[in-house]
C-alpha cells in the first residue's frame, strides 16, 4: 500500500508508469469502491499540487484547462463564464460546493461517465484531451477519448494533463442544461449542450449539439449543424432540432428515467440550449448556471 | 506492516496533529477516530448527505470520501473549531435562536458548510444559501429555520 503526492508531472507519470492510480479529489474513485466494495488501488499516486495542472491559461490557440481545475474554479472562471459558457453551466451543476470544491475537470473526462455534465460542453466546444505517459504526450479529441461508460483509450500509464480549447471566435455562444429531478446533489438525468457561431445578419453560421445521458457516451447530434446552418434560432428551429436529438439519442431505461421519457426530454434539452446559445451568441446576458437563471429543472 | 502507512501532518482548529494512517483511510476516520474529534458525523458515508462536511484550507469537504492522504500538510476546520473562547459563533447562536436544531446529527455539516459560505459572502442571498447548503440534508427541520438562521447571522454579521 502506497500514497505518493506528486509535486510535477514527471513524477506522476513516473509513479502511473509503475502502477499506482491518479488521486486528484478522489470524488469518483472513493466513492465508486464504496459502491463496488472492490478496495481502493494498492498504489495511488495524489496529482492535485502540481502547479502546472491547476491553471487555465490562454494559449494561442484558444484556452489550456489543467486536468485538476475544479468544478468550483470552472464556474468562476472570467475566461471560461465568458467565452466557454457552456463548461460553466455544466461545473456550476455538479454536486454540491463540497463535490465541487475537489471534483476535477481530468477526473470528468477520465471517468467516462455518460452522465458528466462537463462533457457535452466539452464536445460542442472541439475539446482535445491532453495524455501525458512516459513515452511522450498525445492530443485526441475528446469524442475519440471515450469507448462505453467508465471506458476510455487512454492507456493505463497515460495521465490526463489538459484539456484544450480553441477560440470561440465573435458572436458564439454556448449553453448547457440539464434535466433533474432535484438541485443539488444530482445527476443528469438527460442534458444538452449547444455552441452557436451566429452571422453578421443574425442567422447560424455554425452550430454544434451533444447529448448527455442518453447513450453509452456523450454523442454529438451530427445533423444538427446542416439543420440549423443559415437559419434563424426560432421555435420551428428549435422543434426541428428536438426532433433530431431525439432520433439520435439511444436511451436506457432504468430508476431514473424510462427509455421514451428520456428521448423526449432531451430533445427539450437540445433545444433549450440551442435556444439559450443563439441568445448569448446575440448578446444577451443569460447567467451562470442556465438552469437557474432560466427556471429549467427543479425549483 | 509499517509500510502500509503513511505520515500525514494535519493542523486541525489550529493545532498541529502528526498521525501515521493507512493510504485508504478517510479524512473522516482520521479525524474521529485518530484526532478524537467526534463532533464531525458519518452519515451515508457515501459523499451525499454532508453530515461529514468539514472545511480543508477553508473550503468544504466531504470528509468520508476524502483520503487522511490528500490532506497532508492542509488546515482543517471542524465543528470543535468554531465556538471561541467558550462562546459559539455568531452562526451557531444564530442557529439555536433560529430553532434550526433538531435532532442535531446534521448540524455540524450545516455549521461548516454555512461557515464558508458566509466566509465567501458575508450577505447572501436566500437562493446564494440555498445553493451553498447544497449539499447538507436535512431530514428535521424542513431547512426554513436553518436557512432563516444563516440569513440572521449574515444581518448581525453587518
Amino acid at each position: 500500500m502506497s500514497f505518493e503526492i506528486a509535486r510535477t508531472v514527471e513524477q506522476a507519470v513516473a509513479a502511473i508508469a509503475g502502477g499506482a492510480v491518479p488521486v486528484a479529489g478522489g470524488s469518483d474513485l472513493v466513492v465508486s469502491s464504496r459502491h463496488t466494495g472492490a478496495p481502493l488501488p494498492a498504489a495511488m499516486v495524489g496529482i492535485d499540487r502540481i502547479p502546472e495542472l491547476q491553471v487555465v491559461e490562454a494559449t494561442e490557440a484558444g484556452i489550456r484547462i489543467g486536468a485538476t481545475v475544479t468544478h468550483a474554479s470552472l464556474m468562476n472562471d472570467p475566461t471560461v463564464v465568458d467565452g466557454y459558457t457552456a463548461l460553466a453551466d455544466a461545473a456550476a451543476l455538479v454536486g454540491s460546493p463540497a463535490t465541487r470544491n475537489v471534483g476535477t475537470i481530468g477526473g470528468n473526462v477520465m471517468n467516462a461517465s455518460p452522465a458528466m455534465d462537463t462533457g457535452a460542453p466539452l464536445v460542442v466546444m472541439g475539446a482535445q484531451v491532453e495524455l501525458r505517459s512516459a513515452a511522450g504526450v498525445r492530443q485526441l479529441p475528446i469524442g475519440a477519448l471515450w469507448t462505453a461508460p467508465r471506458s476510455t483509450t487512454a492507456r493505463p500509464d497515460e495521465l490526463c494533463t489538459a484539456v484544450l480549447l480553441p477560440s470561440p471566435g465573435d458572436r458564439c455562444g454556448s449553453a448547457y442544461v440539464r434535466l433533474e429531478y432535484r438541485r443539488a446533489m444530482e445527476i443528469a438525468v438527460v442534458g444538452a449542450a449547444a455552441a452557436v457561431v451566429l452571422d453578421d445578419a443574425g442567422a447560424v453560421a455554425r452550430a454544434r449539439i451533444a447529448l448527455t445521458a442518453v447513450a453509452p457516451t456523450i454523442v454529438e447530434v451530427d445533423a444538427a449543424g446542416a439543420l440549423t446552418s443559415g437559419r434563424v434560432v426560432d421555435e420551428e428551429l428549435c422543434a426541428a432540432v428536438a426532433a433530431a436529438a431525439a432520433e439520435r439519442a439511444e436511451p436506457i431505461a432504468d430508476l431514473r428515467a424510462g427509455a421514451e421519457y428520456r428521448r423526449h426530454t432531451v430533445g427539450v434539452m437540445a433545444s433549450r440550449a440551442l435556444d439559450a446559445a443563439a441568445r448569448r451568441a446575440g448578446g444577451e446576458h443569460i447567467g451562470v448556471p442556465v438552469n437557474r437563471s432560466t427556471g429549467i429543472g427543479a425549483s | 506492516m509499517s509500510d502500509s502507512f503513511v505520515s500525514v501532518e494535519l493542523r486541525v482548529n489550529g493545532v498541529d496533529y502528526g498521525l501515521a494512517v493507512h493510504p485508504h483511510r478517510s479524512l473522516l476516520d482520521a479525524v474521529r477516530d485518530d484526532v478524537g474529534l467526534t463532533g464531525t458525523k458519518q452519515g451515508c458515508d457515501d459523499c451525499e448527505c454532508g453530515a461529514c462536511m468539514v472545511l480543508v484550507d477553508g473550503r468544504p469537504v466531504n470528509s468520508c470520501s476524502y483520503l487522511a492522504v490528500q490532506a497532508h500538510g492542509r488546515e482543517l476546520t471542524t465543528v470543535e473549531g468554531l465556538a471561541a473562547d467558550g462562546e459559539p459563533s455568531a452562526l451557531q447562536a444564530a442557529l439555536l435562536e433560529a430553532g434550526g436544531v433538531q435532532c442535531g446529527f446534521c448540524t455540524p455539516g450545516m455549521l461548516m458548510s454555512a461557515t464558508a459560505l458566509l466566509e465567501q459572502n458575508p450577505s447572501p442571498t436566500r437562493e446564494e444559501i440555498v445553493v451553498g447548503l447544497g449539499g447538507n440534508l436535512c431530514r428535521c427541520t424542513g431547512y426554513g429555520r436553518i436557512i432563516e438562521a444563516v440569513q440572521r447571522a449574515a444581518e448581525g454579521d453587518g
